[in-house]
């Protein structure tokens, strides 16, 4: 039988992932402690999206397992679904249902998924609409709000799921400067109530206030992990120094 | 208003030069296409009512209208559901549902419609009864003579013309509607399906609540379209002698050698009907874009 370490709430196994001709990771091994905030950085093409979207399957590892919560991820579509359905995840591009209302994008998977009938997932949805400071905008379209609102809309989607882990693929890359402090706000706030958080980033400042550790990454292996202090203050390899002095230099 | 009186002559020529343009663009954007072909519809249905021949001809065709509706609306429904499914199909990751679709509108959409409608009346549907009775007898053979002899008793004259004519239609036209919805799906952002999927959805769930909305919205205007050209390619079952406006236009006109009348009318009478619905999908299409945003 497979042995399993039960206090971590994530365990990639030496995951592999090829796209074609591309290795995309190579042989990555990490484990997420439960209640924990990783913080994910690297050059773009490092495989950092990649490994959070093996997390929850959106991309099948050509090798290697992922265990969540103690159960082993396959490509069985209802363990699968059941799974997701208890993995937030936060696109770059907000990726909000551009056919409903924002009050609508919370409340479709309680529905579909979680079963719950139309009153109970209201007022789950008004909750955390509230939580994320965007109340007012429940009956909004979410092209008529602003990026910063979507994306915060989107994480307050995912919140509403009671999701054990949340996975946040590069959150503020697409908005413009003035909207991503409100964002980060937010996961801030919920890094502090000790949600279990994966994030891709390339905000520092972020990564050295929220993180418990940090992971750098590049050609798809992950080169370094420590905690914030330790990899932006003492970076252990001559790659990590490099990028660190490349992106705070901009 | 401007006062012109407080005008520099400069300007006045300025401003009357402006007005003159604002006139040039409107006389150019002007629909004078649109006039003709109000006159066209009018002065036709002046001939219809001021000549006996035309009014003759007129109340004859009027006949076969229920016939071209209905036909026309039963296989433009059947068409959308089997374009639904056959785009799904199309865009389906099971190989089997795939090629399956791939096939079906690449042999209908590489036969003319005239053809594929003359195959299917007479030759696919005789076929398809033939091997049911053949199956009945078969049935019967074997001591299941309740529906064996159902079957067998079914022969290729059960099934009228006029079902033979739509379900030719409903085949052809779900072709080409199934490629409307799977260019529908995918116009929709994959970062849809992803998201949909993120949260626990199947893929089923995600295509009907979220993806599918969407997509049939962005071709609404060319279902819409679809249903136009329905209308007018009904006109085709008159080949199987089903007693459509067109089939009745022609028997008219070949007894009573009055051509111009029975052609005209015909004419006139599509073009009064695909003009109305061309403009309702043009509104409906000015409504979605307005909602969009």
């Amino acid at each position: 039988m497979e042995n399993n370490n039960s206090s971590n709430l994530v365990e990639i196994k030496s995951v592999d992932k090829w796209f074609g001709e591309l290795q995309a990771l190579d042989n990555v091994s990490l484990n997420v402690p439960s209640g924990k905030v990783m913080v994910i950085i690297g050059p773009s093409g490092s495989g950092k999206s990649t490994l959070l979207r093996c997390i929850n399957y959106l991309e099948t590892p050509t090798n290697g397992q992922v265990w969540f919560n103690g159960e082993k991820m396959s490509g069985d579509q209802k363990e699968l679904n059941r799974h997701r359905a208890e993995i937030g995840m936060v696109f770059q591009s907000f990726n909000l249902y551009a056919h409903l209302t924002i009050l609508q994008n919370i409340t479709l998977a309680l529905k579909v998924v979680k079963k719950l009938d139309e009153k109970e997932a209201e007022t789950l949805a008004m909750e955390q609409l509230k939580r994320v400071g965007i109340a007012d905008k429940a009956d909004k379209m979410p092209a008529q709000i602003s990026g910063g609102q979507q994306q915060r809309a989107a994480i307050a989607r995912a919140l509403a799921m009671r999701p054990k882990l949340m996975l946040f693929d590069e959150p503020t890359s697409a908005l413009d400067p003035e909207m991503i402090k409100e964002v980060l706000d937010v996961m801030m706030m919920l890094a502090k109530e000790g949600i279990t958080m994966i994030i891709v980033t390339h905000e520092m400042g972020f990564a050295r206030a929220a993180a418990d550790e940090v992971i750098f990454m590049d050609h798809g292996r992950i080169v370094e992990r420590n905690t914030p202090d330790g990899l932006f203050n003492n970076p252990a390899s001559d790659r990590t120094k490099l990028f660190l002095s490349q992106i705070l230099h901009k | 208003m401007i006062a012109e009186d407080s005008l520099t002559p400069a300007q006045k020529i300025a401003l009357r030069q402006s007005r003159r343009q604002r006139l040039r663009t409107r006389l150019a954007t002007f629909p004078w296409w649109l006039v003709i072909v109000g006159l066209i519809i009018g002065a036709t249905l002046w001939l219809i009512t001021k000549s006996p021949t035309y009014s003759e001809a007129f109340a004859t065709i009027r006949t076969g209208m229920v016939v071209t509706l209905v036909i026309t609306l039963i296989s433009y429904t059947i068409s959308l559901l089997i374009g639904l499914f056959t785009g799904l199909g199309r865009v389906s990751s099971n190989i089997v549902s795939q090629n399956i679709a791939t096939l079906y509108v690449e042999v209908m959409r590489g036969i003319p419609m005239l053809v594929s409608i003359f195959f299917i009346a007479l030759v696919l549907v005789p076929g398809i009864i033939e091997m049911l009775s053949f199956l009945g007898s078969k049935f019967t053979e074997a001591g299941l003579t309740g529906i064996g002899a159902s079957l067998a008793n079914m022969n290729t004259k059960s099934i009228s013309m006029s079902v033979r004519a739509v379900i030719a239609l409903s085949l052809t036209y779900g072709a080409y509607s199934a490629e409307i919805f799977r260019a529908g799906i995918q116009s929709v952002p994959v970062g849809q399906m992803e998201a949909a999927r993120s949260q626990g959805m199947s893929y089923g769930q995600a295509m009907r609540n979220v993806v599918l909305p969407q997509a049939i919205r962005n071709v609404l205007p060319a279902i819409g379209n679809d249903f136009i050209s329905m209308l007018k390619d009904s006109s085709l079952v008159s080949i199987l002698a089903v007693r459509d406006i067109t089939q009745i236009a022609r028997l008219y006109a070949g007894h009573s050698f009055r051509y111009p009348e029975a052609y005209t009318t015909l004419s006139v009478m599509y073009l009064t009907m695909t003009m109305l619905l061309s403009l309702l999908v043009k509104l409906l299409e000015r409504r979605l874009a307005n909602n969009g945003k």
